[in-house]
């Protein structure tokens, strides 16, 4: 790879989402304005290559895009008539020439820039798919092939999913817009709950062989971050991060040499990426102090527990089913019950866990769930009840779609057999 | 500007063919704050469920269109500039707060039609 190559490909990673917002708010158009920065970006390869790579490229790439976007609006003045544009504010509108901007200015000037894109693509009033579909192209840049293949469906459907967000937002008016300060915690939560997504999608595919699929946790990594670091004061965008840092420190260990599934208790903790795990327990206490913890920080705070322990017999056992308790207190999802189990089987015995397991079975947002069987299995087999325990287990199997969890669970009813 | 289009998904209609202005008061008092707010354009109350009749190709049925356990109770348009003000103006009507809820839609186009006076009488 050349100086140039190395130079656009990591702006496209890292500049992306910051020139195609400010490029959004000058065309009033999300395809207009994609179409354009897809330009700059080309044209910058010949650019850099004859002037060399700018101080600034994200500046650089956003007055070619903004330039091609005006260029484009005088060529096309009678179709631009006709389309529905854009909501953007008045008052924040552009000065229709991008060069009597100062370039450094550009770059500083309008921070929450991104914030605005961020907003828009995570509006409740689009369905969650497509929530996350748009991000993935507006916020991060990636191809629509690329998300078609991680949603697991085809092009052309991944296609006509965004393309019909994008009519939503342009024909019901869904405005370019940071959200007033009253309605922010709840558009926060659709935002953060789009990010959580597109980690978990990747970080346990939900079919096919591999279990992780390392590119959508990066794009989800990337965004958590990008939030946090656009909204510093906001704990739960902290906790996020702190959330998918420390599930994603054990990566390297989820799967053992020939990719079949590893238990926390079976992973090698030496391996985790403790760099990662600091810098989540730094968030955490932080978040902790702040503010009544959201969601996201009670879940960090859960999940960083349990990779603190020095081995998992030693986990502080007590203490999660305390965070547990408060978790369900600011969220009552029966996914969080059905996970104090686990803790509760090692404070209070498994014969305790199996009663409060056995109640959730009830629950019909649990149907279908295969954690469920799976934990109960586990209780049932330290209770010695091997053929309770076999037959969870094939409950889990059959309910479970990722082909590394199901040969994990294939081992396990193999084992209580 | 953009004009959007309230359903109102209740349980069923309060303006029965006899119902008194107590009946009614949430209603009518929400219609005079969106009236004062600037936002309303026009607005109709629709009879109970049990005055609906339904028309398919092959028949005639008495009851909603569609046997759901909300029905629309009334709609009204309304202007606001984007779909958040939009949002803030439809959330306030009581059917939120009373197990109902409300659908926006962006309207396209229509209004009143200007009718020939011959045809009144």
């Amino acid at each position: 790879m050349t100086e140039v190559e190395a130079a656009l490909a990591d702006a496209h990673r890292r500049e992306w989402a910051r020139v195609l917002a400010a490029t959004v708010r000058v065309a009033r158009d999300l395809d207009l304005a994609e179409e354009c920065v897809q330009d700059a970006y080309a044209s910058a390869m010949t650019a850099w290559d004859r002037s060399g790579v700018p101080d600034n490229p994200a500046a650089w790439l956003t007055t070619a895009a903004k330039r091609r976007v005006i260029d484009a609006i005088r060529r096309d003045v009678a179709l631009r008539s006709r389309l529905p544009l854009l909501v953007v504010d008045e008052e924040e509108r552009e000065p229709a020439d991008p060069e009597e901007q100062d370039m450094e200015e550009l770059s500083a000037a309008v921070p929450d820039e991104r914030l605005r894109l961020i907003f828009v693509c995570c509006h409740p009033a689009l369905a969650q798919e497509a929530q996350a579909a748009l991000t993935l192209r507006l916020v991060c840049g990636l191809p629509v092939p690329d998300i078609a293949r991680a949603f697991l469906v085809t092009e052309p459907t991944m296609a006509a999913r965004i393309t019909r967000a994008k009519k939503k937002i342009a024909t019901a008016r869904i405005p370019y817009r940071v959200p007033r300060p009253a309605d922010l915690p709840e558009r926060l939560r659709a935002v953060l709950a789009v990010i959580h997504l597109l980690f978990t999608t990747g970080h346990t595919a939900p079919s096919g062989a591999a279990l992780v699929r390392a590119d959508l946790v990066d794009r989800a990594m990337h965004l958590a971050r990008m939030l946090s670091s656009l909204l510093p004061d906001d704990t739960e965008a902290r906790g996020l991060l702190a959330l998918l840092l420390v599930t994603d420190a054990r990566r390297a260990t989820r799967v053992d040499a020939d990719g079949r599934l590893l238990r926390l208790e079976d992973q090698d903790r030496s391996r985790w990426d403790r760099a990662a795990l600091a810098e989540a327990d730094a968030m955490i206490v932080s978040s902790l102090r702040a503010a009544p913890p959201g969601r996201y920080v009670l879940q960090a705070a859960i999940a960083s527990l349990y990779a603190e322990a020095p081995a998992y017999e030693q986990t502080d056992w007590p203490q999660l089913v305390a965070l547990y308790d408060r978790l369900l207190q600011v969220w009552p999802s029966p996914v969080v019950a059905l996970n104090r189990a686990v803790p509760l089987s090692m404070v209070a015995g498994p014969e305790a866990a199996l009663a409060e397991v056995e109640t959730l079975e009830g629950d019909e947002r649990l149907a279908g769930y295969q954690y469920l069987p799976a934990i109960k299995a586990d209780l049932l087999s330290r209770l010695g009840r091997t053929a309770e325990a076999a037959a969870a287990y094939r409950q889990a199997f059959d309910l479970a779609a990722n082909e590394a969890e199901r040969a994990f669970l294939a081992r396990q009813l193999a084992a209580a057999d | 500007m953009a004009q959007y289009a309230v359903l109102i998904y209740a349980h069923d209609s309060a303006h029965r063919p006899d119902a008194t202005p107590e009946d009614t008061a949430t209603c009518d008092e929400h219609a005079d704050e969106l009236t004062h707010g600037g936002s309303l354009v026009m607005a109709y109350a629709l009879t109970p469920r049990d005055m609906a009749t339904s028309i398919r190709a092959d028949a005639i049925t008495d009851g909603p269109f569609i046997d759901s356990k909300e029905v629309i109770a009334g709609f009204y348009v309304i202007e606001a500039p984007d779909l958040d003000a939009a949002i803030a103006i439809a959330r306030t009507n009581p059917v939120v707060r009373d197990g109902g809820g409300v659908e926006i839609r962006p309207v396209h186009g229509g209004g009143f039609v200007q009718r020939d006076s011959r045809a009144d009488g």
